[in-house]
């Protein structure tokens, strides 16, 4: 006898969102406030950051003193999971890397991202140098959606009008730092850019939002905020959503496949409780995908059937290809004259304050697009692996005395140099277009399936020539920028043999581009308002209908495109389309 | 947002789960038992991999003995703070071995290595070596870069435990004062006082 059965609901929802980050979350949130009623299912818990966050604790309260052993950010950073999830592997192929960041938990990624909330711009839409693939919309598209998510989330920043980085609707922006000065002064002279940040942190009221405080400066928005005082999906969209009682969430449910009826259309969606690993299946008259972008390329690539023997929406064959994630490299050091600084309170907000926008001639350069830069440093809160670079430090600076010491030691002395170089590191990263590609792909892997019976995802990703050599600039860059404001370097610098730095794809958890939208069905999967080719009531909402990222961070993007596609859904359920 | 429109939130999650499993047997709940309570933002099986970490013991009371004496060399009580065994570092190493086990090794056998060179040259373990002998050891592992090649272990081993007795120290109350981070308060960020900005010379900087 067996037990096993699948549970079918028989409530038909007028859509059900899989997925509860940027993407599922403006989705639900602009559909429930419109009275549609919508099933939400999130293969993590429910998180609130109001009661979850671990915002404002000290390094004592963690026994391992905030370090990442079982959160890759640190034992305080918002995120349920990381680059590996107990019981739910993937693999990669041809000797290939690439690595996956998941977050199980309502808001997903949302919750611990960096905030830098970056605008793509008309040539990120529509580029020019005949490598990578131009999108079927412009930015004069995407423009209003991304200046009602201004007015709706809250952005910082200042106008500068620079072409390729539009400006937003912004709030006012915080004061630079002390460390964040000098970078500005060093950079000048290296011919680099210094603007301000441009951030999802409210530095200002929302009229209208009871729901939300401003920033009150502890930077720490890794943690999440609870008085919703940053962009978190959880906070600004799926809980407001819940409120109107139109938007229904299930948590702890890992979605297998979307179901199909006998014309091929979606009629609802199979998932597995994770807590009773009990089968369910529900229905409703859309479905849209909000996994993240290789998770719901994952769903697609499960859900075969007759129509749809290459998996759903994917007569094309485009399905898990052109994935990319943005290139980054590093660059860390000291700056010798912040040494014995005067302590103040500079925690200042916990997403950017200062960034280099993308600034060079391409003309003059052996790649495509470029990066921009994002800057870190400061006095800030100690935490595991605190001062471990003191010890060589202290023999590349003259002492109290004016005279060189050997670097190592230990007691008073050493004690001494903790203090004289606290808040005195700085450090640099480069944030790059990498280029959508047709054999950077995941597939599902035929020999493999997860806990839950699911087959999981196999990765190839290799970097091109153009984007090893997008991360020599970046050293070259950084190393100038190092110099220029009397910086001394302590990262290693890396040469060609491991591509001057450039992280395993995956790293920098900017990955998009496996389900492209476009305009011919042979080749993408979706249309322009994010719409299967192949299958009318199926949405996509997350990065993976992204056709080319630019150097900017996806989530603005996701939520302006998701945006966009419920206003569609909305429009055509009014004509009857769908 | 209110706190009651909260508690509806996760009410209507676990309302809709709950019409959902209502097919599934009373029976088959409730099969596990929940070794500690769950903390607000955390998974489950994080605070229950911390409460096993805490109920087990690595060091040896002479391995543990050995670590107290050097965190103090490492970070001795001065005219600004305590030593480190008084901010409680070795329950810190002791602990973060357990959470890190690629500690364990290195820092077992380094303690082994800094033995058995105590007591080849003074026939005494490190503890029962005098202030004086045990001080002529750590200056030939002190300074990676004028230490003799035969020393090499002793000089890594250092390394980790002067970076865990940082770490385990600038962590605490203790450390954090002592450091002058004077941050993690709500506040207003006004920027850089303007005393600061004189004496680097950076009034004129706009960004």
């Amino acid at each position: 006898m067996s037990d096993f059965q699948i549970k079918k609901s028989s409530t038909v929802y007028d859509a059900i969102v899989v997925g509860s980050g940027a993407g599922g979350g403006m989705a639900a949130y602009v559909l429930a406030n419109a009275g549609q009623k919508v099933l939400m299912l999130e293969a993590g818990q429910y998180f609130d950051p109001r009661i979850d966050a671990q915002q404002m604790k000290w390094p004592w309260e963690s026994p391992r003193r905030g370090a990442g052993t079982t959160r890759p950010f640190g034992d305080f950073d918002a995120s349920y999971g990381g680059w590996q999830l107990e019981g739910e592997p993937y693999t990669t192929k041809d000797k290939t890397e690439f690595e996956w960041f998941r977050s199980r938990m309502l808001g997903g990624r949302t919750n611990h991202w960096g905030r830098i909330s970056l605008r793509m711009g008309p040539i990120d839409f529509k580029p020019t140098d005949g490598l990578t693939d131009p999108w079927p919309i412009t930015y004069a598209d995407l423009k209003p959606f991304y200046d009602k998510v201004d007015r709706m989330i809250g952005i910082y920043g200042t106008a500068e009008g620079i072409e390729n980085e539009p400006d937003g609707i912004f709030m006012k922006p915080p004061k630079p730092r002390l460390h964040e000065l000098l970078i500005k002064k060093g950079a000048e002279k290296a011919g680099v850019p210094v603007i301000t940040g441009r951030g999802a942190v409210m530095t200002e009221e929302i009229k209208g939002n009871k729901d939300r405080a401003p920033c009150f400066y502890c930077g720490q928005c890794g943690r999440s905020c609870k008085v919703y005082g940053d962009f978190s999906a959880s906070s600004c969209l799926v809980i407001p959503a819940v409120s109107t009682g139109n938007l229904t969430v299930i948590t702890d449910a890992m979605v297998r496949e979307v179901i199909t009826d006998k014309d091929g259309l979606a009629k609802g969606v199979s998932y597995v409780n994770r807590k009773d690993l009990q089968e369910y299946q529900v229905n409703a008259k859309l479905v849209i995908l909000g996994a993240s972008a290789c998770e719901s390329a994952r769903i697609l690539l499960n859900s075969k059937s007759s129509h749809h023997q290459n998996g759903l929406a994917n007569k094309s064959g485009v399905v898990g290809k052109y994935l990319h994630d943005s290139t980054g490299a590093s660059v860390s050091g000291f700056l010798p004259q912040l040494m014995d600084r005067k302590r103040y309170n500079e925690d200042g907000l916990g997403s950017v304050h200062i960034y280099s926008p993308w600034w060079v001639d391409n003309k003059k350069l052996d790649f495509p697009r470029g990066y921009h830069i994002e800057y870190g440093g400061g006095m800030r809160m100690p935490s595991y692996g605190f001062s471990g670079g003191v010890p060589t430090q202290n023999g590349m600076v003259p002492d109290r005395n004016g005279k060189m010491k050997e670097a190592g030691g230990y007691g008073t002395s050493l004690k001494d140099d903790y203090r004289r170089l606290y808040g005195t590191g700085v450090s640099m990263a480069g944030r790059g277009t990498a280029i959508a590609r047709e054999d950077n792909y995941c597939e599902i892997d035929p020999n493999v399936v997860d806990k839950y019976g699911i087959p999981v995802l196999r990765f190839h990703y290799k970097w091109a020539k153009e984007e090893v050599l997008q991360a020599k600039h970046m050293q070259e860059t950084f190393l100038s920028i190092m110099k220029e404001m009397g910086a001394i370097v302590t990262s290693k610098i890396e040469g060609a043999e491991n591509n001057y730095g450039l992280e395993a794809p995956g790293k920098i958890i900017h990955e998009v581009g496996t389900i492209r939208m476009g305009d011919d069905p042979k080749k993408s999967a979706l249309n322009k308002y994010c719409q299967a080719h192949d299958c009318k009531n199926l949405f996509v909402v997350d990065a993976a209908p992204f056709v080319q990222q630019g150097d900017k961070n996806a989530t603005w993007t996701i939520l302006a495109l998701a945006m966009r596609t419920a206003e569609y859904i909305l429009a055509e359920k009014k004509k009857q389309n769908i | 947002m209110n706190r009651r429109d909260s508690l509806k939130a996760i009410g209507l999650t676990a309302l809709s789960t709950t019409v959902l499993v209502g097919a599934c047997s009373p029976s088959e709940e409730k099969k596990e038992v929940v070794a500690s309570e769950k903390e607000a933002g955390r998974e489950q099986w994080e605070t229950d991999r911390d409460q096993k970490l805490k109920a087990e013991t690595f060091f040896t009371k002479h391995e543990i003995a050995t670590i107290s004496v050097l965190v103090d060399i490492i970070i001795p009580k001065d005219d600004f703070s305590g030593s480190a065994t008084e901010a409680k570092v070795p329950e810190f190493i002791e602990f973060i071995v357990k959470d890190i086990p690629e500690h364990q090794v290195p820092l077992r056998g380094g303690l082994k290595w800094l033995d058995i060179q105590c007591f080849n040259r003074y026939e005494s373990s490190f503890i029962e070596a005098t202030p004086k002998e045990q001080i002529s050891i750590i200056d030939e592992i002190a300074y990676p870069k004028k230490a003799k090649p035969e020393m090499l272990a002793g000089v890594a081993f250092f390394n980790r435990m002067r970076s865990l007795t940082a770490s385990g120290f600038y962590t605490t109350e203790m450390g954090v004062k002592d450091i002058g981070y004077v941050g993690n308060v709500p506040n207003q960020w006004p920027g850089v006082p303007s005393e600061v900005l004189k004496q680097y010379g950076l009034e004129g900087i706009k960004i």
